[in-house]
């Protein structure tokens, strides 16, 4: 397969970007999307130039670190995929292809597509978590019953891996899908519910704080998750914040 | 409950609530302008009533007032927070491929209804606050009787009932989105949102083509035949 890449090259986080086209050839169909900037940054460094820099780890779909905005869209066009999972096949001989960093005041760019998305990291620390010292002492894990629904739902949210693919998708930067994920994934279970208040409140404190936009509805984020976070979780921390408001 | 304007959820809520109350209002306007249609004269006693009534004039009327101020400014300040908060654009979006036009486009059609808003005020609201207050009419015999003609004569002139024709396609657009999205804002989500987002879309088709309905009825009914 023969492409041209159009990608976003930033020196560092002060530096004014640009894009720069590099045509490449020789890219497999079976290729994930990062293998083929592997195979860009090799003839990058074996030309003498600066290699493409993008986060990755895992490359299965779990870490959240890859995090390109591929034509037009976060971890491009397929769904419920992140980068890495993103197969070449996915494009067409001849194609043009735009790779951008993730977008939004929150997450500044450290440099090409590498962003910082630390403010993911400050607002767990405002409250997601549980303060119960479970290390020694751990209970049965049906000592309480829990109903399956409720379960499942919190499972759900708890497989939120932040990659921040609901803000970048999201025309107003809001990151109401990851932080409404990592309240409910305790608001449906006993142990969440002990802090369940502070949690809320802090958390959407510090998300504001952190200069995201607005949520308006728009399902974007929804639609673009690769872990199918459902907007269900935006509207349950909307009633948790509510509540909370009224007690506080 | 302090500061919760201050939240990005609080405003939310509250422009969820404050749309939920216009659309409510929107529901009996267009009830009441649908009975023009039928009868002049129930038409003009329900006018009479609305324009006369203590409680509509001195009790609803400020709070309808106060909510479309409300929900139009909040609205244009959250656009313009979360311009700012993708400070750099992208070079390629493709916001068609995970959002309705009608949600990523809230701005344009509101900003649409509120300029067809001034327009209206222009046309009924002004004039009647003149009749009744600056001119003292209100004791007159046959003022019970006026809001039939002076409503079917504003749709006399074409250009007018285009400009309406246009503005409620817009209103249908910003509400298609608006209406369902307010259930989402103020935490409704569950198992009857899909019942919900049918009822949300056929009244936001129904109520606007309703008002055009209606206008362009009054146009084509007082043309010399």
């Amino acid at each position: 397969m023969k492409l041209t890449l159009k990608i976003w090259r930033q020196k560092n986080a002060q530096a004014k970007g640009q894009m720069v086209t590099y045509p490449i050839d020789g890219i497999d169909g079976d290729m994930s999307f990062l293998e083929m900037m592997d195979v860009l940054n090799n003839e990058l460094i074996n030309k003498g130039d600066d290699p493409v820099v993008f986060d990755h780890d895992c490359r299965e779909g779990i870490c959240g670190s890859c995090s390109m905005f591929i034509n037009g869209e976060a971890h491009g066009p397929d769904r419920l995929v992140t980068t890495c999972q993103l197969h070449m096949r996915k494009f067409k001989d001849g194609d043009t292809i735009t790779i951008e960093p993730f977008r939004a005041g929150g997450f500044p760019v450290i440099k090409d597509l590498m962003v910082d998305r630390s403010a993911f990291d400050r607002i767990q620390h405002a409250g997601g978590f549980i303060s119960i010292n479970t290390s020694g002492n751990t209970q049965d894990a049906n000592a309480i019953p829990i109903e399956k629904a409720d379960a499942d739902a919190a499972f759900d949210a708890a497989t939120c891996i932040g990659c921040g693919a609901c803000v970048a998708s999201c025309k107003n930067s809001s990151a109401m899908l990851f932080v409404s994920a990592k309240v409910s994934q305790f608001a449906l279970l006993p142990q969440g519910k002990v802090e369940a208040t502070d949690r809320v409140m802090n958390m959407v404190k510090q998300m504001d704080e952190e200069g995201f936009g607005n949520c308006t509805n728009t399902g974007a984020c929804e639609v673009e998750c690769p872990k199918g976070i459902s907007l269900e979780n935006i509207a349950r921390m909307n009633r948790e914040y509510m509540s909370a408001s009224m007690k506080g | 409950m302090s500061g919760l304007l201050k939240s990005s959820i609080g405003r939310k809520v509250a422009m969820a609530l404050s749309g939920l109350f216009l659309v409510v209002f929107l529901t009996q306007h267009f009830v009441i302008n649908l009975l023009s249609v039928f009868s002049e004269e129930t038409h003009n006693t329900v006018s009479h009533f609305m324009g006369t009534n203590p409680l509509v004039q001195f009790g609803l009327q400020p709070v309808l007032i106060f909510g479309v101020f409300f929900h139009f400014i909040m609205g244009i300040k959250l656009e313009l927070q979360n311009r700012k908060s993708r400070p750099v654009k992208y070079v390629s979006y493709n916001g068609g491929a995970n959002a309705t036009w009608m949600s990523r486009n809230m701005i344009y059609t509101g900003l649409v209804v509120l300029a067809f808003l001034g327009l209206h005020f222009y046309d009924f609201f002004i004039p009647e606050l003149i009749h009744k207050y600056a001119e003292n009419h209100t004791a007159e015999v046959g003022d019970a009787t006026r809001y039939y003609a002076e409503t079917i004569h504003k749709f006399e002139q074409p250009w007018r009932v285009g400009i309406y024709v246009v503005s409620f396609v817009l209103l249908m657009l910003h509400l298609l989105h608006g209406f369902q999205s307010s259930f989402q804002s103020v935490g409704f989500n569950n198992k009857y949102s899909k019942a919900l987002k049918g009822f949300t879309t056929a009244w936001a088709i129904i109520i606007p083509l309703g008002f055009i309905f209606i206008a362009v009825y009054h146009h084509f009914n007082q043309l010399p035949h």
